[in-house]
């Protein structure tokens, strides 16, 4: 807030100082020079007969979609078997990683703030940097392409996820129930069992389902990849210019998505 | 309650119950197990090629060790400025398209239909994964960042318009009426009564997706929407996990610049 003097003496409310609207003019400027500057390098190489063309492209597109081959959903039961699989036991695997890593990264619960702390936070930050189709084409190269990899693809993308949601929940939970069952003399399992984790399970459990509800989503199109599920028939639909079996793949994608979307709707509705 | 019949004081505790009825927590278990049985029994493991794969896994760990930045810096550098560039035109144009869609499907600022319009885009955008909608851009307008730009502002609107428009709609009515009254018209309202609330709230969202578009520009590479995912799909094809390994420390440095950076944002504006 400031107040301007004008040259005949006169006074007028100004809601910023004339500095900071400078400061202000030439952010603004440097965000648009920025983003031309981007704008322009990015658009090199773009062929714009292509872009202007793509209306187009979409009418045909979406005209060879419709009508949907319905009886290609028959040979997707099992695809969709798969990629539930891969979202259900990939999300298991990584909350048993994950919790204990979780206990090591909370300021309240880890052994060594020096030393214990710092590698399970790296280990949570490197598994949320690296998406899941990326730690797909990974096992896909190391383990073949297969649910296992895609299994595997999960888990260690949802490690970090449920780790960082989990120790924030650790380092949030109320000391002084802690203290009152230290107090009856509890031994340190005993706190954990008793003072610690029944503070965290319900957080546990919400974040296990709202993780699983995403590796629902990721595990529909890691088969891209080459990792098993509903993404390897899109690939192969996709490869043959199979427009009419693409649709079915997507309608299903989209009510395997909104079934999830529902069950954990339900299960966040019970927990809490 | 009567006194006298004061029953003798309970020695023992226990936890309640987190099931109220027993048979339903035993038939929860028991599916949990077969549905364990038969999901683990559906997934083939070929051992052969696992053994095989140990040796590539012992490669890709020695890969990580010795990281090559220098042989193929000439494609990890254009995969990159495509994936930065990516980032910055689609947060920008992402954002630019959201305030409108956002305003639009705010219950408390606009006409019904309009509110049906906006919220059906918001509902388009979110459904499906970018890597789907990037399919069909690059179906579109050919391989190359330009598709890949078009996916990361359709997710954005989907992300932000959401959050903007909830946030617009948990606006203090106080304000609006306030500024209603001074008799000001439908732009004014917006600007003094509503732009000043959730501003902060835009800027942290902004500074929040600029962060998750780097991240996904680092995938749609994989279909052929541009950037760095597409170099580093090409060096594990070619098994060349050393550069392999370059480009993820690459992309996990950048993550973890823009988390910060956002989280930084977010900090002061709060």
């Amino acid at each position: 807030m400031a107040v301007l003097t004008d040259a005949t003496g006169g006074r007028s409310w100004q809601l910023r100082t004339s500095r900071e609207r400078l400061v202000r003019w030439f952010a603004w400027l440097a965000l648009v020079a920025l983003t031309v500057f981007c704008w322009r390098v990015m658009t090199a190489g773009t062929i714009w007969a292509f872009v202007t063309d793509a209306p187009t492209q979409a009418a045909d597109i979406f005209g060879r979609m419709v009508p949907p081959r319905w009886d290609y959903a028959n040979r997707l039961w099992w695809p969709l078997w798969d990629t539930i699989n891969i979202a259900t036991l990939g999300t298991m695997i990584a909350l048993v990683l994950a919790v204990p890593v979780a206990f090591l990264a909370a300021r309240n619960t880890t052994p060594s703030t020096a030393f214990v702390r710092p590698v399970a936070l790296f280990i949570i930050v490197a598994s949320r940097s690296i998406n899941a189709l990326i730690w797909g084409l990974l096992l896909v190269a190391v383990l073949g392409p297969g649910v296992l990899a895609g299994i595997i693809a999960i888990a260690l993308r949802s490690i970090g996820f449920i780790g960082k949601l989990l120790y924030e929940a650790i380092e949030e939970i109320d000391q002084r129930q802690v203290e009152a069952i230290r107090a009856t003399g509890a031994s340190g399992a005993q706190v954990m069992a008793w003072g610690i984790v029944p503070q965290i399970l319900p957080a546990l459990a919400t974040i296990a389902v709202f993780r699983w509800d995403i590796n629902i989503r990721e595990s529909t199109v890691l088969g891209l990849v080459g990792a098993g599920g509903l993404g390897l028939a899109l690939e192969a639909s996709l490869n043959t210019l199979a427009w009419p079996q693409v649709s079915v793949i997507l309608l299903m994608i989209l009510a395997t998505v909104l079934l999830s979307e529902w069950v954990t709707a339900k299960v966040r509705r019970a927990i809490i | 309650m009567s006194a006298a019949a004061t029953p003798a004081y309970p020695r023992t505790w226990k936890r309640p119950p987190f099931f109220a009825s027993r048979a339903l927590k035993w038939a929860l278990v028991a599916g949990a197990l077969v549905y364990l049985v038969l999901a683990l029994a559906s997934v083939e493991v070929n051992w052969a090629r696992l053994s095989e794969g140990a040796g590539r896994a012992a490669r890709l760990f020695s890969g990580f060790l010795t990281p090559d930045f220098v042989s193929r810096w000439g494609d990890i550098w254009q995969g990159l400025v495509e994936s930065l560039t990516m980032t910055v035109t689609s947060t920008v144009a992402g954002i630019l398209l959201s305030v409108p869609i956002a305003l639009g499907a705010a219950r408390n600022l606009a006409p019904w239909w309009l509110y049906g319009i906006c919220r059906g885009i918001i509902a388009l955008a979110r459904v499906f994964q970018e890597i789907i909608v990037a399919i069909f851009f690059v179906a579109m307008v050919g391989f190359g960042p330009f598709a890949g730009f078009l996916t990361l502002s359709f997710s954005t609107i989907g992300f932000l318009a959401k959050l903007l428009a909830d946030d617009i709609e948990e606006a203090d009515p106080g304000q609006v009426e306030a500024v209603r009254a001074t008799g000001a018209g439908w732009w004014q309202t917006v600007d003094y009564a509503i732009a000043s609330q959730v501003m902060p709230r835009l800027i942290g969202l902004s500074a929040y997706r600029f962060d998750i578009n780097f991240r996904e520009s680092a995938v749609v590479g994989i279909v052929g929407a541009g950037g760095i995912g597409a170099t580093l799909n090409t060096a594990l094809d070619r098994y060349e996990f050393d550069s392999a390994a370059a480009i993820l420390l690459i992309i996990i440095g950048i993550v973890m610049a823009c988390e910060y950076g956002s989280g930084l944002i977010r900090q002061r504006i709060q």
